[in-house]
């Protein structure tokens, strides 16, 4: 009998250290609405965070959620802070070089420019775009005027105030502020970025593979489309 | 909170108002108050026991004890200090990971630098991966804690070794007539006098701290700045229940008065040590 209970109590033990070493930490950013930001409760939320739970119950990982600022978000990666990066963080060349990336969990969608009024041309106007994005790699690129702030929302202050001329961002990102009517959208779009995927460590195989096959359930059975829908945040596949 | 925000669309002026500054965001910006005034209570001390012991180190007899002394002073002081928290607690963490590493997994295969990652054992982990979200930023914090001591403790260490140099040399060497041996002449009259000399630069080095708390976001630690921005930032109606533009001004200006009043609190207090410590000595401010 008490040989029966040492070993169940072995078992236990053993099981819940094997569950307990599963502990995924997600890093996102916050500050991203819809795609993740702080709710009223403090806690993150959005399409990402209900994303992220539903990936990590079927790949039956137990996942906690960090923020980080954008800035830094790949080198605390990299450093181990946490495991993985669900931030809107769209799968480029450069980034691939760095971490690794799941396969897109949202299809490439053309980036958008917010802006007081419509007369805006692009070309010759200040764009501001966030620091380290796709966006802002583009209008570097075409050697067009930019401006880089640290967050989303300084981006469309710096529009508001006047220190920019229109914004570059996400549709989903720039649209609700066109709801009041005060800022618009300009017609023109850019297609860029090969949609958005989580990042991994390059080294962090097993646990790519684990989401890989995840987002694959999740678009085999149309949940992910409906998440895409609910949370307006792209096209769907 | 209370029982009537269910709906606070339909709320107004202070009952709004009242349900606005008390949602669980709200209460994570209260709680950085205390993070920032725990940090300063626990880096305070431990700066100036570094700063100490920097300054003893530098006025050693003992050759290497004194080079120890001088190179920290002089280093920590020159590095910018947005680089030295940016790159010093990243290799402070994965020092501490090492070590741990090389004792806890001898037996590791794999190299831990792989490219551009930094791979240790599970058990070497600091903390573990599979401790709760509390333990991280705990750790966070104490990591945070440990840096601005290093750094503040360099300065406040140059200002102790000036001041421990602006004693006045008669004093030591009554202390020598009167048959005390080095450490006890130390202990005894130099380091109790020190501190009026030290204290004007270390009042300094303390507003400085102050204002330098808001360092603490680059290191991952969520502060009074970082809420600011967060709360203050535009709500769209879709994503809360609050929905409001952009209020960061006025969330920087609550900011502004906070700082403003425990810097003038901080003035106060110094006065008045300053006073006590001024009692009796022969200089102009200790005259009675």
């Amino acid at each position: 009998m008490k040989k029966l209970i040492a070993t169940t109590a072995v078992l236990a033990i053993s099981a819940s250290a094997a569950f307990a070493q599963d502990v995924v930490r997600m890093g996102t950013e916050g500050a991203y609405a819809p795609w993740n930001f702080i709710n009223d409760a403090g806690e993150v939320d959005g399409f990402e965070r209900e994303l992220g739970d539903e990936l990590c119950a079927r790949a039956e990982l137990n996942c906690e959620w960090v923020t980080n600022e954008w800035d830094s978000i790949i080198p605390n990666l990299v450093s181990g802070n946490y495991d993985t990066i669900i931030a809107g963080m769209s799968v480029t060349a450069e980034r691939d070089e760095v971490i690794d990336f799941t396969q897109p969990y949202t299809p490439p969608d053309p980036s958008n420019y917010l802006a007081m009024s419509m007369d805006v041309d692009v070309e010759n106007a200040v764009i501001a775009a966030q620091a380290a994005t796709i966006q802002a790699g583009f209008i570097a690129e075409q050697g067009w005027n930019l401006v880089e702030f640290a967050t989303p929302e300084e981006t469309v202050a710096a529009v508001r105030n006047g220190e920019a001329d229109a914004v570059l961002a996400d549709f989903a990102y720039l649209k609700p502020f066109t709801d009041d009517g005060s800022m618009v959208l300009l017609e023109r779009a850019e297609m860029i970025g090969g949609g958005v995927g989580m990042g991994v460590r390059e080294s962090d195989g097993e646990l790519r593979a684990k989401f890989d096959a995840a987002i694959q359930s999740m678009k085999d059975d149309g949940t992910l489309n409906a998440l895409i829908t609910k949370w307006e945040v792209a096209s769907t596949w | 909170m209370f029982n009537y925000c269910v709906d606070p669309a339909s709320l107004e002026g202070l009952t709004w108002l009242s349900c606005y500054l008390t949602t669980g965001k709200h209460m994570g910006l209260y709680w950085s108050f205390l993070t920032v005034l725990a940090l300063l209570a626990i880096t305070a001390p431990t700066a100036l026991l570094f700063g100490f012991a920097g300054a003893t180190a530098a006025r050693s007899h003992v050759g290497p004890l004194r080079w120890i002394g001088k190179i920290y002073i002089s280093v920590v002081r020159g590095v910018p200090d947005i680089a030295f928290f940016l790159f010093f607690v990243i290799a402070l963490d994965q020092g501490f990971e090492w070590i741990r590493h090389q004792i806890l997994c001898p037996d590791w295969p794999d190299p831990i630098r792989q490219g551009n990652d930094f791979i240790v054992c599970q058990q070497a982990k600091l903390p573990l991966s599979t401790s709760p979200q509390w333990v991280h930023e705990v750790y966070g914090f104490f990591v945070a804690a440990l840096t601005f001591a290093i750094v503040f403790g360099a300065f406040a260490a140059n200002v102790l070794y000036g001041a421990m140099r602006a004693v006045p040399k008669a004093q030591l060497e009554t202390a020598e007539a009167f048959g005390m041996s080095r450490a006890q002449s130390f202990r005894r009259i130099l380091v109790p006098q020190m501190w009026l000399y030290a204290l004007p630069g270390l009042s300094n080095l303390w507003m400085i701290l102050i204002k330098a708390t808001p360092l603490l976001f680059l290191l991952g630690v969520e502060d009074i700045v970082y809420w600011a921005r967060e709360l203050g930032g535009t709500k769209q109606a879709r994503f809360t229940e609050y929905p409001h533009g952009d209020w960061r001004a006025i969330y920087f200006f609550g900011l502004l008065v906070f700082y403003l009043c425990f810097t003038r609190v901080s003035e106060i207090v110094l006065e008045k040590v300053n006073r006590r410590l001024l009692k009796g000595q022969a200089t102009i401010g200790g005259a009675p």
